[in-house]
């Protein structure tokens, strides 16, 4: 059974959203259970996935028992067991926390949620294990389109800000896939370590360089690094919530995996920071990421927005602190990934519990709320302190890392900017803490019910556990970093780095 | 010149992908109805289906089926007489995934046009602005 875990962790929510889809038709109250169901085999599947890779190293899988060059090619090592189980863990909370909100702003179209919603988790799950450039390229759009779909489920104008998406999520897709063409010209080779195995002779020809930079634009324009990240804002604010706080803290991450595994595992480190030397460059590329993004975030009105800014700034974090070229920036990278992930699910599901509530994340729909709503603002205070980067939260520790290696890199560029962006998390987040506790109620809209302003109205609680599970969660992934960093993380840091 | 010629005529399935992609990106940058943009995303993933397709192919070649494989199968199969498979197959995929695309942006092109009553991007912007 434990062979066949890389493909089950596929298979499982793929398998399960043909059941939903005919549940959707016939009985809609069983779309939720398959779900859960489906979901939650991957989340065992990979959590045994790393207990595996954590005890007896790398784990391998053979479709059909196709030898690797030919068949396709499932490979977890440290690095991808660990994001498995971060994508699993993630999409699992905000199934549970989505019920609620599905069943008000969407009722009828219950059964075509949860078929997306497995779909996009099938793709993610898989861009994450395959060991395959192609084979990542139909799964990255598996991903995408269901992604494409959910957000357009959204009110107002959430239609056009899906078109723009697609318009540039299908540039990304096919630069990526260019990319993979110009390796396969020269190598004649799809599987990432067979097309590593092949390059290095190759270093010198123009069409490798090429297949490198194609292949880096579009995968930055997935994940929204800065100057392509146009798109992102509007699609990750004018979805419903359920589905923002599903693709804000995935999408972006997977897509920052897909640029470690490229770089590591097929292109090589050697070729990528010594022969291109084009680390420097990068880096500074992440700095405006993150100092843009988060002058971005100081302009926005609507809390939800605001975050989504920070999401471009928080990738920033991770491209610069991996293109840093050291052991402390890649850990730093890697463990952001893991404490992002945590940080934006918490954040973006507290903002869905405001807006269930209140109707929209606006900043004068705040006044009053930390009376009338005391534990979704607790959890968003939580969430709010890791972003700042305040300890025990995990926000510290992954931050701690990156600047450890900016330090060791002697990148005080990449440094200033950390900690600008800190400063300004500070302003933006103290701000909604400012509005929401001492500004009373506007008298004007909120006399006609007398004293309304002492009554708890708080979510339901089937979205306040999942929103606290997370929120802990911070805490207890910020204690116990050191776990994490030396049992799995330490693993997964390239030779060349150390 | 004739540097360039020749490098134009050698190559020439790379100059048609590259100016079909152009034309693609320039219609989903600069055209303003939702659906001509559709139109260019559509052309810009054709694009890299030609130049896959493309690098498949060998002069003087023909379809990678041998003949009498099972029972014959021990005579020398010359590779350069075949066309490489490889690259056409993996396009039946990135077809259906272009096709899947377009699918989505045509469904939502209609739900925006059924929100907004146009898909002139520039009026739509303005009804956003001005509710």
């Amino acid at each position: 059974m434990s062979e066949h875990y890389p493909a089950l962790l596929v298979i499982l929510p793929l398998l399960a959203s043909f059941f939903i889809s005919a549940a959707g038709w016939f009985r809609p109250v069983l779309c939720f259970p398959f779900t859960v169901a489906g979901l939650a085999g991957s989340l065992l599947v990979s959590l045994g996935l790393l207990g595996d890779v954590m005890s007896g190293g790398p784990v391998s899988y053979r479709f059909a028992g196709w030898d690797p060059p030919w068949g396709i090619y499932y490979r977890v090592d440290h690095l991808n067991a660990l994001v498995l189980a971060v994508v699993s863990v993630v999409g699992f909370i905000n199934l549970l926390a989505a019920r609620s909100s599905v069943e008000k702003e969407f009722p009828e179209k219950a059964g075509p949620f949860y078929t997306l919603y497995v779909l996009f988790m099938t793709g993610l799950l898989g861009m994450v294990v395959t060991g395959d450039a192609f084979n990542l390229y139909v799964l990255l759009e598996i991903a995408a389109i269901t992604g494409y779909a959910l957000i357009a489920l959204g009110k107002g104008r959430a239609p056009l800000s899906s078109l723009h998406y697609i318009f540039m999520g299908t540039i990304g897709a096919s630069f990526y896939l260019l990319g993979v063409g110009y390796l396969y010209i020269v190598t004649g080779s799809l599987n990432m370590e067979d097309i590593a195995r092949l390059l290095p002779p190759l270093y010198e020809s123009k069409v490798v360089t090429a297949a490198f930079v194609i292949l880096m634009v579009g995968v930055w324009l997935k994940m929204g690094f800065f100057p392509l990240h146009a798109w992102l804002p509007n699609a990750y604010t004018h979805a419903p919530s359920p589905v923002s706080s599903l693709v804000a803290p995935l999408m972006t991450k997977v897509m920052v995996y897909v640029m470690i595994r490229m770089v590591v595992t097929v292109f090589t480190l050697d070729f990528a920071f010594t022969f291109l030397g084009l680390n420097d460059a990068v880096v500074w590329l992440a700095v405006v990421a993150i100092v843009m993004g988060s002058l971005l975030a100081l302009s926005e009105k609507d809390v939800k927005r605001m975050l989504t800014y920070i999401v471009v700034a928080e990738v920033g974090y991770m491209v610069g602190g991996f293109w840093l070229g050291n052991s402390a920036g890649f850990t730093g990278a890697v463990l952001h990934i893991l404490n992002d992930a945590l940080m934006t699910l918490c954040l973006f599901l507290a903002v869905g519990n405001i807006v269930h509530v209140k109707g929209n994340s606006r900043m004068e729909s705040l006044p009053g709320l930390f009376r009338t709503m005391p534990w979704t603002m607790a959890a968003l205070v939580v969430g709010a302190l890791s972003i700042i980067g305040v300890p025990p939260t995990c926000g510290f520790f992954s931050k701690w890392y990156l600047l450890l290696g900016a330090l060791e890199a002697g990148h005080y560029g990449f440094l200033a900017a950390l900690l600008f962006s800190s400063l300004v998390s500070v302003v933006l987040f103290f701000r909604i803490f400012e509005v929401g506790y001492f500004e009373p109620l506007g008298g004007s809209h909120g006399s006609a019910h007398g004293d309304d302003e002492h009554v708890v109205r708080e979510a339901p609680l089937g979205m306040l556990v999942p929103l606290w599970i997370t929120a802990l969660g911070l805490i207890l992934v910020g204690l116990y970093t050191g776990e994490i960093v030396g049992r799995v993380i330490r693993h997964a840091v390239p030779a060349m780095m150390l | 010149m004739e540097d360039i010629l020749r490098l134009i005529i050698e190559k020439y399935n790379y100059w048609i992908y590259i100016t079909l992609m152009m034309i693609g990106l320039y219609a989903i940058i600069a055209k303003n109805n939702l659906v001509k943009k559709i139109v260019g995303m559509n052309i810009l993933q054709t694009a890299v289906i030609l130049f896959f397709v493309s690098i498949g192919v060998k002069r003087g070649a023909t379809v990678p089926i041998i003949e009498h494989a099972h029972d014959g199968a021990h005579h020398a199969i010359r590779a350069a007489e075949y066309i490489n498979p490889l690259p056409h197959v993996l396009m039946l995929t990135a077809i259906v995934v272009s096709v899947a695309t377009l699918g989505v942006a045509l469904v939502i092109a209609i739900k925006t046009y059924q929100r907004f009553l146009t898909l002139e991007e520039d009026e739509i912007l303005k009804q956003i602005r001005e509710p």
